[in-house]
């Protein structure tokens, strides 16, 4: 390709009726994803999108892309696969947190782990929506489902610690409620080069409405949450007057003066769990934006870089060679 | 040479035991490869327990190694070994009731101690007691020889003792004269980082094989002549496994893809992964993936990015895979699924051998999931099997199972290896053009056409729901499901059309038809023509495709009285046959002991068979 043509959200879109219930936090994500691959310069043919199963994983087929609508939990393996086979590819991983983090929570923390070059995006909805109402890996303790009648008993995964733990170069959290945010973190995302996750609290208004409207709803979004901005000072509240401060180990509300400035690329993930366990404390705002950001080589230029590098030495190896080894012998 | 008699024979089976940490399965492996360029026919086969090392001297912990080798053409390891190795009581004892009576029993007296026969359950020591009656035993202490040939080396006595496997190679070298040479130079290159190593084994080999000869221990020595009526070409020793491997990418470059291996670990399958991952400049990418089914489902996803994918696992790993190969199904995308068969169910008999996923490989899918099955018979035939699996998931856009086990895995043979020009290529034409694109429009043989990412204007979308027949959209439409669901079966039944109907060994018509598969192969081909030769009427049919079934087995089938099927199960191809072919009537001859058949009692059974014509 020469020459890349300025694409626009609807050259995304594809010609099938999104079926979605109404209302859902899933249209937003979809409306966001299509604005973020429209700017970044890439030709359509080479994003591919890759899901599992549940309500977020439908995502595909209203892609313009290629994409591929797998099995429950394995869309990363399947990505891998995907960017693997040809890093030229852009790769996005649509999944929820049923599908990433239960059945498939053991591809997702190694897909992480090996920083394979996928963009992945979690529908955090708190909730098995697909299936009509079950608790999920996130539904907090407590939690009245259909399947949890007395309320849940599991104690939920915080998936941000999850992708922490499991290496993740990038971390970042959104909401389907702020499509402005949530393009700026896709964006972050879409740039970073390695395994991006991106985690996007996702409103399901059939079986878990308002899981996040303490948070979200604009009369208390400036209030509840953070906006972690790299090298600016972390600043919250509605009048910008309030800041978070840090010592490495502790967290406190402070003047916004006095916050302490946000750095996602430190070496340690120390900073990001720190900031991730706000999640617990009902008195403090929640962290969203970029927890991570920092750089290290990816799976697949690694596999073609070992593959070249034998190359160089072995040379190409042809089915002669492949066959005829030199330990053969000649029967004449 | 010898002042001792050089007596020929023509067909030697020589079994090495001792314990997991002896080397046998190294002493067993350098005695092939040598015995392979000195130019016998040969088979062997490895039989080592799970445990990487059971305890020490014990009967659990006993590691055989058997190689039959031959100045003719041969099919099987042999029933019977005439010579046996025994570097342990436990060894001894396990193994001695195989041997044929007045066969040679080499004991390693190094190691029989009365701990050593506790060890091994012994109340007394079946050297002295008897029990040895009837058969040529010949003692040595080796553990003592070993350390007197290494007496003046800067070696520990812990690894003065680990160069008793080459002591006692050296020692059955003399015994059938082979070479030193291709040991030799194997040693110098495995060790090429250590040399003192490379120098202790070198000279216990030569101690060995000196001492063979001073020593007198043995009442003269043998040859084995080359096979002289050996179809002329080009040779090398291959196991099976490595010959898959080999075949693989073979397949890939033959459909001018790049091979794409998305494994995990399982017995007895590892061994293709680890040599796949060496061949990294035939551009072949090996990911050793968290578990079985994030290895299918890579593959998968290469499949779908436009490389030949491609999975390889054992019994348990399939059925993990299962349903990601119902997905390649429906995706219509090409893949081939490699099952290493073992003992099962569960984890069963991991380093043992069975037939018992043919069933599974068949069908282990939920829904109408049908997928050409194609099984190997010998260590080189896993490589024209693997080819040939990867010709159908190209051709047919389709996943292939590819079945093997673990005989002929880690057995080892002879193998002419093929003209490079009569290896028929198949290439792959991906679709690029947008105009009238629809990922679902098929060619004559009913395959999809295969577009891949980064082609300009064929973006498309593929997965695991049913997909409309003309526009490739989800669809729940019944007629739709039913359509795709005909089409799906009709594409694979289609395979038929290209694949040969195969030949009976022996008469077109008689009183007897053995019906064989898989590594089954050598065993049903040695029984039947030994009958054959003592003028029973009788005929071998060996089936490579086992799904689709070819065409004109029918015409056979009617041309004998009985027709039998010995399997490593409990009679699942016999089960499918019978479906399959409701006028014939397919008798079952089973075993599963995790043992291979022996060629003897395949004969007993046919022959009982026969009389009761």
């Amino acid at each position: 390709m020469s020459e890349v043509q300025q694409l626009k959200a609807k050259d995304f879109k594809s010609d099938q009726e999104v079926r979605w219930c109404p209302g859902c936090g899933d249209y937003s994500i979809l409306s966001g994803i299509q604005n973020t691959m429209a700017d970044l310069g890439i030709p359509r043919e080479n994003f591919v999108v890759v899901s599992g199963i549940g309500c977020s994983s439908r995502f595909p087929y209203y892609m313009a892309t290629y994409g591929m609508h797998g099995i429950h939990g394995r869309a990363n393996a399947i990505a891998t696969g995907v960017k693997v086979a040809n890093p030229d590819l852009s790769v996005w991983v649509i999944t929820g947190d049923g599908d990433g983090l239960s059945i498939g929570g053991n591809h997702m923390i190694h897909s992480l782990r090996r920083n394979v070059d996928l963009k992945i995006v979690l529908f955090n909805n708190e909730i098995y929506g697909l299936t009509k109402g079950q608790y999920s890996p996130t539904t907090p303790e407590g939690t009245r489902t259909k399947t949890s009648p007395y309320g849940s008993l599991d104690h939920p995964f915080n998936p941000i610690q999850l992708a922490l733990g499991a290496g993740a170069t990038f971390v970042a959290r959104t909401m389907d409620v702020n499509p402005k945010h949530m393009k700026a973190v896709l964006k972050e995302a879409a740039l970073h080069k390695g395994a991006a996750f991106v985690e996007v609290w996702q409103n399901c208004v059939i079986f878990n409405d308002g899981a996040y409207k303490d948070w979200t709803e604009k009369a208390v979004r400036d209030e509840r949450t953070v906006n972690l901005v790299a090298g600016e000072k972390m600043i919250f509240g509605k009048d910008k007057d309030k800041g978070l401060r840090t010592d490495g180990c502790h967290i406190e509300i402070c003047s916004a003066e006095d916050a302490s400035v946000w750095d996602p690329t430190v070496a340690s993930p120390g900073p990001a769990f720190l900031m991730s366990q706000l999640d617990n404390d009902p008195d403090m705002p929640r962290p969203m934006g970029v927890l991570r950001s920092v750089s290290k080589p990816t799976l697949d230029e690694q596999v073609w870089d070992q593959i070249n590098d034998v190359k160089g030495k072995k040379g190409e190896g042809s089915l002669k060679d492949l066959l005829y080894t030199p330990d053969v012998w000649e029967v004449k | 040479m010898s002042s001792e008699e050089l007596i020929r024979q023509d067909d030697v089976t020589i079994r090495f035991a001792g314990d997991s940490g002896d080397g046998m399965q190294l002493t067993g492996t350098q005695f092939t490869a040598t015995t392979a360029q000195v130019g016998n026919d040969l088979a062997t086969f490895p039989d080592f327990p799970a445990e990487i090392r059971a305890p020490a001297g014990t009967r659990a912990g006993v590691s055989g190694f058997q190689i039959h080798f031959s100045s003719r053409d041969i099919y099987t390891p042999g029933d019977d070994p005439s010579v046996l190795v025994a570097m342990n009581p436990a060894a001894l004892i396990t193994n001695y009731k195989d041997l044929k009576p007045g066969g040679i029993i080499l004991v390693n007296t190094g190691a029989f101690t009365e701990a050593d026969l506790k060890k091994a359950e012994l109340d007394s020591n079946p050297l002295t007691d008897g029990t040895l009656a009837g058969y040529r035993v010949v003692e040595e202490d080796i553990n003592q020889r070993t350390m007197e040939a290494l007496a003046d080396m800067d070696l520990s006595k812990k690894d003065k003792l680990r160069c008793k496997n080459f002591y006692t190679l050296g020692m059955v070298y003399w015994l059938y004269s082979r070479p030193l040479e291709p040991t030799l130079n194997w040693l110098k290159e495995k060790f090429k980082n250590k040399p003192e190593l490379a120098e202790a084994n070198i000279r216990a080999l030569k101690a060995g094989y000196n001492h063979g000869e001073l020593l007198r221990l043995f009442q003269g020595h043998y040859e084995v002549p080359k096979v002289e009526d050996a179809p002329k070409g080009t040779y090398r020793n291959i196991m099976g496994n490595q010959a898959l491997a080999i075949g693989l990418v073979a397949g890939a470059k033959l459909a001018g893809l790049k091979a794409f291996l998305g494994s995990y670990p399982i017995t007895p399958a590892t061994d293709i992964l680890q040599h796949m991952a060496l061949l990294k400049n035939y551009d072949v990418v090996t990911c050793q993936m968290e578990d079985e089914i994030a290895g299918i489902c890579t593959a998968i996803g290469a499949s779908f990015a436009g490389r030949l994918g491609m999975t390889t696992t054992s019994g348990p790993g399939l059925a993990l895979k299962t349903e990601a190969a119902g997905l390649a199904v429906i995706t219509e995308l090409p893949l081939v699924i490699v099952d290493v068969q073992r003992g099962g169910p569960s984890t069963g008999l991991p380093t043992k051998v069975e037939q018992s996923d043919l069933m599974q490989a068949l069908f282990g899918r939920n829904g109408e999931a049908p997928i050409p099955v194609v099984a190997c018979a010998t260590p080189s035939d896993a490589f024209e099997c693997a080819v040939e699996a990867c010709r159908i998931a190209v051709q047919y856009m389709t996943p292939v199972l590819l079945l093997s086990d673990n005989y002929i895995a880690n057995g080892a043979e002879p193998w002419l290896l093929p003209d490079i020009d009569s290896l028929e290529p198949f290439p792959v034409e991906f679709t690029t053009d947008p105009e009238g694109f629809s990922p679902y429009k098929r060619d004559e043989k009913l395959a999809r056409n295969w577009a891949k990412p980064g082609t300009p204007g064929l973006e498309h979308r593929i997965g695991g729901l049913e997909k409309d027949a003309v526009t490739g959209n989800v669809s729940y439409d019944p007629e739709n499901h039913q359509k795709m669901t005909e089409i799906r079966q009709a594409k694979i039944m289609g395979i038929r059309e290209s694949i040969p109907t195969p030949a009976v060994h022996g008469p077109e018509s008689g009183d007897l038809l053995v019906v064989a598969w898989g590594s089954t192969m050598g065993a049903t081909r040695a029984a039947v023509e030994r009958l054959q030769k003592e003028g029973a009427s009788i005929a071998h049919l060996h089936l490579r495709h086992i799904w689709p079934l070819p065409k004109g087995l029918d015409d056979i089938f009617r041309n004998y009285k009985r027709i039998v099927v010995p399997e490593m199960n409990m009679g699942q191809l016999a089960r499918l046959l019978q479906g399959e072919y409701p006028d014939a009537r397919f008798e079952k001859f089973n075993k599963v002991m995790g043992k291979p058949f022996r060629a003897r009692e395949l004969k007993a059974h046919f022959a009982e068979i026969l009389e009761e014509k």
